[in-house]
């Protein structure tokens, strides 16, 4: 059965069954964009000081529901299911028992969707997606949070499951370099929330009432080791496009299999540890631990220069051969018309201001400038809605039609560009808004407010304009890109597209075995884990103020 | 593992960069005392009112230009609400939550901290230049968290 369904796979490219599934994913997917991208539209012009919310569907219910469907929902199911896709390819279909958990992965985790986002509308839940207590939310809330969990764990169970059986399969070689960056992101989808479940497995029955007092610090400290991993697992998805797909696209090579592994294995070892630089300016943690902290956390910065460099030297290895001259003269040979270059290639530039505004978060003093502005959602909005966003945008130009058995027509490629060229000014507007306005001291999660007439508040107004134009722009792609996928999907026309994996160099030097040893990599992972968290945690366990009792305030 | 030369003056540079940013991070905090508001201390969250310092909150001048102000952060608003100083005075805040966690920004100033139900916070700012600081409640509280702000009047 395997086989014969294997054969099939080899030879129309995509497996049938494997892809129904992920089809699935992506369509619900690009769903919720849709509907977490329309709820940002009605928070940047509440914000703006044009239009007021009605007080049954209020701006922090608004944030609370583009939050969670944004950020949880959206970016999981997509990530799983890109990465179900390149399992099913590299790896010659999806095992009959991995693609039944990839099934009931998607089930478990819409029933806790749907759980969580009923209760937001009801006006149950407005705690936004950090949830920190002691403001408490619905119960339902926190048990919808639970079954999405367990829905994630399933996926990546089945992920584990998919490589573990293809390597008895495949003895003696290499799991293929996509492959390898599905491991890592896997293990980050498990481990990294971890510590969220703990901390949500608390809040259950504290929330019904049966326990009468929290550990706040305890509790936000759990759900930063799990918030910020979860940007990182966006992150090491794109950059696996970056590494893999685009050289292919621009008719390049592999910067170095062997380089790339190190470059997964330090995203994965340092990660974790990383999400404590959200508590720089907290109580409670002693100034020692926190520049501990903040090393950790500056680790993460390493890996993302190795891939500046590698990037930088796969684009200048084409050019060369193009016959490009100087330093910057590849940029005249890249294909800038190609929609799968263009979109990943604007997410790459802007991952250097990005990435340049996560390093100054992460230094103590530099943070406490621009702690809970307006500046860290532009921050994030430029890291996660281009570098990571615009990068899976990018690869719907090729993988649905591959999933989809259908081709990108040079009309919808022409589309495609125009859309990304729209979501970029969209987010330049709203981002540099954001970052502007949040260094003169606008705070982020805040809906409109004059604070009693204040000069200082009167003097953010022009900026929050900045925060409506570009989210209307944003509006615009968002439409356009939903209507892309569902093209693609259902009425481009049929015919057979590839699934671009660049290869190694032919002077290339092996990939040494030891990039293989996952156990390892997992086990070190848990020593820096334990490393960062062993210390702080026991403390405020063993040190705790009394409990809070459950407020709220909405 | 094969590496150019290229990027190994990369990473040099890269992995220089990134500990000098620790380094300096370290030497601000423990040479220049310039760290992050951190305080340890705690408080039963359901009794603030009761407990000392807190169940006198307000300014209190406790040096040569040097002043402490005790406040408590409730949704929605701080108390004291209003505060008064001459320009160049060094303010000591002492401040907890009775609720949920709040923020605490001074905007034009470096000062930004969270409070947080149980633990007692403290960060000092000096205010050089007279003027009215508007200082707000940065982080989500509830339905009136937009509301939540406060006045310093530096004389
Ligand atoms: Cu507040």
């Amino acid at each position: 059965m395997e086989t014969i369904e294997n054969k099939i796979s080899t030879m129309s490219g995509s497996n049938r069954l494997d892809s129904r599934l992920t089809l699935m994913y992506f369509s619900i997917a690009f769903i919720t964009l849709l509907a977490g991208g329309l709820l940002g539209l009605l928070q940047g012009l509440n914000r703006a000081g044009l239009l007021e919310l009605p007080t049954n569907f209020n701006y922090y219910q608004v944030l609370t529901a583009h939050g969670i469907l944004l950020v949880l929902v959206f970016s999981v199911l997509f990530v799983i299911a890109y990465f179900y896709s390149i399992l099913s390819h590299t790896m010659d279909g999806l095992f009959p028992i991995v693609r039944k958990m990839g099934w009931i992965s998607l089930i478990t985790m819409l029933v806790g969707v749907v759980l969580v986002v009923t209760q937001v509308v009801m006006g149950n839940a407005s705690v936004m997606y950090t949830f920190y207590p002691p403001m408490k939310a619905s119960p339902w809330f926190y048990v919808g949070l639970f079954i999405v969990v367990a829905g994630i764990w399933i996926a990546a169970f089945g992920g584990f499951t998919q490589i573990a059986k293809w390597r008895k399969r495949n003895r003696g070689k290499h799991i293929p370099l996509l492959g390898f960056f599905a491991m890592g992101v896997f293990i980050l989808l498990f481990f990294g929330s971890l510590g969220v479940t703990a901390e949500v497995l608390m809040l259950i029955p504290w929330a019904f009432g049966w326990t009468e007092t929290i550990n706040v610090m305890l509790s936000r400290t759990l759900f930063w080791s799990f918030g910020h991993t979860f940007v990182n697992i966006w992150y090491l998805t794109a950059v696996s496009l970056w590494y893999v797909v685009v050289p292919k696209v621009i008719g390049g090579r592999l910067f170095s299999d062997t380089l790339t592994r190190v470059v997964v294995i330090l995203l994965v070892v340092s990660n974790i540890p990383g999400g404590f630089h959200h508590q720089i300016v907290d109580p409670g943690m002693s100034e020692g631990i926190k520049l501990t902290h903040a090393l950790m956390s500056m680790v993460i910065g390493f890996p993302s220069l190795m891939t500046a460099f590698a990037m930088f030297f796969v684009f200048a290895r084409v050019g060369k051969k193009k016959g490009a001259k100087g330093v910057f003269g590849w940029i005249k040979k890249m294909p800038w018309g190609d929609v799968r270059f263009l979109a990943p290639m604007i997410a790459m530039i802007f991952f250097i201001p990005g990435g340049a505004g996560g390093i100054a978060q992460n230094a103590n003093q530099l943070n406490q400038v621009v702690h809970n502005s307006l500046w860290v959602v532009g921050h994030f909005h430029i890291t996660v809605g281009v570098t990571a966003v615009l990068t899976f945008f990018g690869a719907m130009y090729w993988l649905i039609p591959y999933l989809s058995k259908r081709t990108l027509t040079p009309a919808m490629n022409k589309l495609g560009v125009i859309q990304t060229l729209i979501w970029t000014i969209g987010m330049v507007f709203m981002a540099g808004g954001m970052h502007t306005v949040g260094l003169l001291g606008a705070p982020r999660r805040t809906s409109y407010t004059t604070y009693g007439d204040s000069a200082t508040a009167a003097s953010w107004d022009p900026y929050l304009l900045l925060l409506a134009v570009g989210g209307t722009l944003l509006t615009i792609a968002l439409v356009m890109i939903v209507y892309i996928v569902f093209n693609l999907m259902f009425f481009a026309p049929k015919g057979n597209t590839e699934f671009p994996i660049a290869q190694g160099e032919e002077n290339a030097s092996e990939t040494p075995k030891w990039t293989e040893r996952w156990t390892v990599w997992i086990i070190i992972m848990l020593v820096i884990v334990a490393f960062g968290y062993v210390i702080p945690l026991v403390d405020m366990i063993q040190n705790a103020p009394p409990g809070s009792p459950p407020f709220v305030t909405w | 593992m094969k590496m150019h030369r290229y990027e190994k003056i990369w990473l040099f540079l890269a992995a220089s960069m990134l500990v000098i940013a620790v380094v300096y991070s370290g030497v601000q905090t423990f040479a220049l005392g310039q760290g992050p508001p951190s305080g340890v201390g705690m408080i039963d969250p359901e009794k603030v009112e009761e407990t000392a310092p807190f169940d006198n909150p307000g300014i209190s001048k406790i040096g040569d230009n040097e002043y402490e102000v005790v406040m408590i952060l409730r949704a929605f608003s701080f108390e004291p609400n209003i505060i008064e100083i001459p320009a160049g005075a060094t303010v000591h805040f002492k401040m907890t939550s009775i609720d949920v966690m709040h923020g605490f920004q001074v905007i034009g100033t470096n000062l930004n901290a969270m409070i947080m139900p149980g633990h007692i916070q403290e960060a000092k700012q000096k205010f050089k230049k007279p003027g009215e600081y508007l200082a707000i409640c940065n982080e989500y509280c509830g339905v009136g968290h937009q509301l939540m702000s406060m006045k310093i009047i530096v004389k």
